[in-house]
């Protein structure tokens, strides 16, 4: 019998309080495809880290190819025959993608002798693996997913036998999700082990043979993929059945209350974000933005919230509203009813080191109601307004002289939400309303935006997990590459054709790339693979 | 019109100026190359500057002292390791701490002992490093225009100035041509792409200051054993640290550009010496006060990005922690 | 997630890296052959055993409370102003023209003038850089020192070119008129019935020190402005987010921080030398950096922090006319602070944080929420 590739026996670490692994055991065999999902914070990642050397386990042993090996540090792991692909790419901006192969692989003191050879070994590979990078390109000059290819060969390079991939598709269309999974299955058959980090149901259905599910540190199940199914997975990693959809009642639009026209947005570097963008969001709407990360969306939130200039125009209830004067900011936007949940509130939507009283002005500070009098502001009156919210939107614990920080995420989305939803704004932003909040939050947040949305306020929702825009929204449009490719209703749209267009892939070039692009989303369809 | 010999003076004092900045200028490459900024240059050349003086004092030999100056460098490039590396603290306020250190540090052991009010005793002989006349400079002399220059300009330094000039390439074949070079410009752009590489970011990090360190020690020796008047006196270095830093911006980081900056800001030092050529050149009379503030002024400008953009190593000032 | 009660924050870790100041101090005391304990005892006597000693550690501590506040009010921006040598020298520059150019009737409103100058020039010092940094990215940090430089060869030329007095060989201005000469701590005392020392420089601009540490209090902490610098200081990107201008707070934190350290000439130029002498700062724009430091970018901090340095720099000028130890121990000392307080500050830190850590693991989380008000 042959000895697992990779074997983790009771692997425990903890940071701080947080125990980020419990006991964990985990058997995967050679020249396998080994999926591990669970939801935001279960320890994925962690648990990889600590396979890469990246952490240290509290406790507990790994073997590798049956033998017990210590890895104290990255290059022991690497040393075992580990490669490793990190959610966020590990790579210098500024090198060429032959660098940052040789890097820490060198052979010699010398430089020269290295390049030459990975050269070499860069070409065999890319016939090999269709991996295909032009050595000598900037890093900073290619996309992400020649970045991602440029993360596989270095693994390669390094005589890795094992590869951890943790998140690889987050960043990718879903096409470019194909390649990388075309390629994926080349390594296997050459014979590679590989680990496949994420949360998206129908890549472990599409790709692994075997998938382990992660709960709150705990492994809480090791199966065959193909004896197992999405709603099953789901209930592993959430730990009771979970609700795929969201109660919602039919709608009843008003008024248009938000008309973008044309919208250009181009950066500090020059680079065009927003491409013409034009739509329009009705009272009582919940219209939902589905993009991979970084077609535009962002840049479309913060011109909306008033923190980035652009041209073309914007109404709001049929005034309109300035783009790029001086009093174009975050303070006047909110003066016209616009409220916003930023797409991440550690960085924006909350300063993590203020208490919760305090953040609860955070946008609003020049609110009357805040003041004391001209100079001073009404501490008191704050202190009092952030405990009322607190408790109405669940905040737990409910107590304002806590920092931010000390809150889970969930807790955090929530003191935002109230602050935003109680302003009673004529239009409220909300981009990735439950990106690292735990089910019982989501459940809740989503509720909240129903409730806004029944009250007959306009909301534009900006997400890049499709069941969320599908299960929330009441119109659709999709952005890429800075454009909108198209608007569709829920009810008459689906997974597969949302896919093609985050691809770029337009209705009107649909008969050049459908067939080929069809036969990749097969997998996709029907409602068994909604994520959670 | 000034006459050749006048020029070859100003450049021949230029060039003695440019050293202690360029070799201070490369040190902070090195450091900051590796993404630890240093401010503390000043203070650490002030330190070798003292104790190189010190040592060759006491043994009467300019080696011993030169090593004991790269030491005092070495030390405080030590505690800028422990604060801005291992204790992930604030980089410019190690660096402010490291330069108050020095200031106080060599006065008050000047003091204890040599009693001199913070000096050290004269350096002479064997004590200081001497100029060196080059092969044939004595021959050639007389040659019309080939030999001043070879006479006055290249001939006649002391070994360290040679020292920092070899220092310029050696540094760029560092920089671009090892394994080493590599890995440090690697680990100043994103030391997780190092760590994850396998290769260890303190050990790299603390290479760096350490060299940084034993240039600075070169070039507080140079101030303080290889100046006409040898010897140390209180805060001898008077910012050239900081010019060195600005020279360090100006050639945005990089080797040859650095031997250039730092040339033009030892000629700055050189002619704020000679007002009265300044005005024979140009005509008009210049204020020595701006001529001092001239480096300082033209970095300013280099840092507004008139002069075109400056920028620093991306991880430059950031402690290294392991993301989750 | 506060990993130990606040008292231990404000109090103990400065307090540990005081001490570890001070021993590594008492090591170079040592190290030169003199004893630490009498070092100390005539840095206690020299400092605070007279009225005099102490007229002359509270003029000190009024230079280091406006600096200190100046760079405090700046880390709040995350701003690291080391211009404040800069900025005290234009502040001082200011005074000078205050004092010497309009003719006051009486102290109490050149003091308000004098004030209002040395507030202007500072800011104005400090404006440039701080342009530099909000619209071209320029490090505020270099900007800052390299107009130290600036500043200091400004004065130069003016002290030697057309603000000396004709025939006079000194670069000074000449002496301001008695007019603006501004009440000791021996006057305001005296009112009160108080002796103190007639000869000692301590004057009312240190009441003046105390009156600004309280308004930076409340402008930090009870001020929309306060709410915003502090926002813009933890989160960039939140602040845009939030509606609040970078450059305009970038400019108004950094010319607030300009115009404190320039305030402190009313103290040494006006109050002191009453004439604009050649380095008047005497790097007490430098020591700002430790005071803030020490003082954790508090008000009070700040205070209790440049009492301590203005008696350390008075008690090491006595040593140094009593001892052998030359006064610049004090700038050694200034640096152990510096290292301890500042770019050391986890060192001394983490293992602190772990032994409360270590307390309060029995204990449930919700008393430990409850501990870290």
């Amino acid at each position: 019998m042959t000895a697992p590739a990779i074997e983790l026996v009771g692997i425990s670490k903890a940071f701080g309080p947080v125990q980020a692994n419990k006991d964990i055991s985990i058997r995967v065999m050679p020249g396998t495809i080994h999926g591990i999902i669970g939801e935001n914070g279960a320890g994925k990642s962690t648990l990889m880290s600590i396979l890469y050397g990246f952490y240290k386990a509290d406790a507990g042993d790994i073997f590798i190819n049956g033998n017990k090996t210590l890895i104290p540090d990255s290059q022991a792991a690497i040393s075992a025959g580990i490669g490793m692909v990190f959610q966020h790419f590990k790579l210098v901006e500024n090198f060429t993608v032959l660098e940052n192969v040789v890097l820490g692989a060198e052979d010699g003191a010398l430089l020269r002798p290295s390049l030459a050879k990975a050269r070499t070994q860069l070409k065999q590979l890319a016939t090999e693996y269709e991996l295909n990078v032009d050595p000598d390109a900037l890093i900073e000059d290619i996309g992400v997913g020649m970045q991602q290819r440029v993360e596989i060969l270095k693994a390669l390079y390094r005589q890795a036998d094992i590869l951890i991939l943790d998140e690889p598709t987050g960043v990718l269309t879903p096409a470019e999700a194909d390649q990388l999974f075309r390629i994926l299955g080349r390594l296997k058959a050459e014979g590679k082990t590989i680990i496949l980090i994420t949360h998206k149901l129908r890549e472990i259905m599409e790709i692994t043979d075997t998938v382990s599910v992660m709960r709150r540190g705990e492994m809480t199940a090791t199966v065959k993929t193909a004896e197992t199914s999405p709603p099953e997975l789901a209930e592993l990693m959430v730990g009771r059945k979970v609700l795929l959809r969201v109660d919602k009642k039919p709608i009843e639009p008003g008024d248009v209350v938000l008309v973008v026209k044309d919208l250009n947005v181009t950066d500090a570097k020059g680079v065009h974000r927003l491409k013409g963008v034009s739509f329009a969001v009705r009272a009582g709407e919940i219209f939902g933005i589905a993009g991979v990360a970084g077609n535009g969306q962002s840049e479309l939130l913060e011109v909306l919230g008033g923190y980035e200039k652009a041209t073309g125009t914007v109404t709001l209830n049929g005034q309109e509203i300035d783009l790029t004067g001086a009093k174009s900011n975050g303070q006047t936007r909110r003066a016209r009813g616009i409220a916003h949940v930023p797409e991440d509130r550690q960085r924006e939507g909350l300063i993590m080191d203020f208490t919760a009283w305090e953040n609860v002005a955070f946008g609003y500070h020049n609110d009357p109601k805040y003041q004391k009098n001209a100079l001073l502001m009404d501490n008191d009156a704050l202190r009092a307004d952030a405990e009322g919210k607190m408790q109405r939107f669940d905040v737990r614990p409910p107590d304002p002289k806590l920092q931010a920080k000390s809150f889970s995420g969930g807790n955090q989305q929530k003191i935002v939400l109230a602050r935003e939803i109680e302003r009673n704004p004529d239009l409220l932003l909300i981009g990735q309303p439950t990106r690292g909040v735990d089910i019982g939050a989501i459940e809740f947040i989503h509720q909240q935006i129903v409730a806004l949305r029944d009250q007959g306020k306009a909301i534009l929702l900006v997400s890049v997990e499709l069941d969320e825009i599908l299960s929330l929204s009441d119109r659709i449009a999709v952005m890429f590459d800075g454009k909108i490719m198209g608007e569709r209703l829920p009810g008459e749209t689906d997974v597969k054709e949302l896919g093609l267009l985050m691809a770029g892939i337009t209705d009107t070039d649909r008969p050049h790339a459908v067939a080929e692009v069809e036969a990749k989303l097969a997998f996709a369809g029907g409602d068994a693979s909604k994520e959670v | 019109m000034m006459d050749l010999l006048t020029i070859l003076q100003i450049l021949d004092s230029s060039v003695r100026s440019a050293t202690p900045l360029l070799l201070a200028c490369l040190a902070g490459l090195f450091s900051e190359r590796a993404g630890i900024f240093d401010i503390g240059l000043e203070g650490k050349m002030l330190a070798a500057a003292f104790l190189s003086a010190a040592i060759a004092a006491v043994t009467g030999n300019v080696w011993i002292g030169l090593f004991a100056g790269i030491g005092a460098s070495l030390a405080l490039s030590a505690i800028h390791g422990l604060a801005s590396i291992t204790f992930r603290g604030n980089q410019l306020i190690s660096g402010v701490a490291i330069n108050f250190l020095a200031a106080g540090l060599t006065v008050v052991v000047a003091q204890s002992w040599f009693g001199q009010g913070g000096r050290t005793p004269q350096l002479s002989g064997g004590a200081r490093f001497n100029p060196i006349t080059l092969p044939f400079a004595e021959n050639l002399r007389e040659v019309p225009v080939i030999g001043p220059i070879y006479y006055e300009l290249i001939s006649g330094h002391t070994i360290l100035v040679y020292l920092a000039m070899l220092a310029v390439p050696l540094t760029w074949w560092i920089l671009y041509r090892t394994r080493f070079g590599l890995r440090l410009r690697a680990v100043g752009e994103n030391p997780a792409a190092v760590d994850t590489a396998g290769v260890s970011v303190v050990g790299l990090r603390f290479a760096a200051v350490g060299i940084c360190g034993i240039l600075c020690g070169i070039a507080g020796a140079q101030l303080a054993t290889a100046e006409p008047a040898a010897g140390f006196v209180k805060d001898m270095t008077a910012g050239r640290g900081y010019i060195a830093l600005a020279a360090l911006i100006f050639a945005k980081w990089r080797p040859w550009y650095a031997l250039y900056s730092c040339l033009l800001f030892g000629f700055l030092q050189a002619i704020a010496l000679r007002p009265d050529l300044i005005e024979k050149a140009i005509g008009v009379r210049v204020q020595v006060q701006f001529l001092d503030a001239l480096p300082y002024i033209l970095t300013v400008i280099i840092l507004a990005g008139f002069v075109g953009k400056a920028i620093p190593p991306r991880a430059g000032g950031e402690p290294y922690v392991k993301e989750r | 997630m506060e990993k130990m009660p606040k008292w231990a924050d404000i109090l103990l870790v400065p307090l540990i890296s005081l001490i570890l100041a001070a021993f590594f101090s008492a090591i170079v005391i040592l190290a030169i052959g003199e004893s630490p304990v009498a070092a100390l005892k005539i840095m206690v006597s020299g400092a605070l055993g007279s009225t005099y000693a102490w007229g002359y550690t509270l003029y000190y501590a009024t230079n280091f409370i406006f600096t200190g506040l100046a760079v405090a009010i700046a880390f709040h921006a995350r701003m690291f102003n080391i211009g404040g040598e800069g900025q005290a020298m234009l502040g001082g520059l200011g005074v000078a023209l205050v004092c010497l150019y309009i003719p006051w009737p009486h102290w109490s409103l050149a003091l308000i003038g004098a004030v209002a100058g040395a507030a202007l020039f500072g800011a104005a010092w400090a404006a440039i850089p701080a342009f530099l940094q909000a619209k071209r990215g320029s490090h505020i940090v270099i900007t800052t020192i390299m107009f130290n430089f600036i500043a200091a060869a400004l004065l130069n030329y003016l002290l030697i070119g057309v603000l000396k007095p004709a025939g006079s060989m000194e670069p000074a201005t000449t002496k301001f008129p008695a007019a603006v000469h501004l009440p000791t701590l021996h006057d305001i005392l005296g009112l009160v019935g108080i002796p103190f020392s007639r000869a000692a420089p301590a004057n009312v601009a240190f009441l003046v020190a105390i009156a600004a540490c309280i308004a930076v209090w409340a402008l930090i902490w009870r001020t929309r402005l306060g709410y915003q610098i502090r926002a813009f200081g933890h989160s960039e990107p939140a602040a845009k987010y939030a509606g609040i201008n970078p450059t305009k707070i970038i400019m108004i934190a950094m010319m607030i921080s300009g115009a404190l350290a320039g305030m402190m000439a009313v103290n040494n130029v006006m109050g002191e030398a009453e004439r604009l002498v050649l380095n008047a700062v005497e790097g007490a724009g430098f020591i700002g950096i430790a005071v803030a430091l020490m003082g954790r970018s508090h008000p009070l901090g700040v205070f209790l922090a440049a009492i301590l340095f203005g008696f350390l720099y008075q008690g090491g000028a006595e040593l140094g006319l009593a001892t052998k130890i030359p006064r610049e121990l004090i700038v050694v000392i200034q640096a152990l602070v510096i290292l301890f307080t500042g770019a050391l500050d986890n060192m001394v830190r983490a293992p602190v944080e772990r032994v409360f850590m270590a307390m309060r693991r029995p204990p449930k989380p919700e008393t430990k929420l409850k501990a870290a008000e």
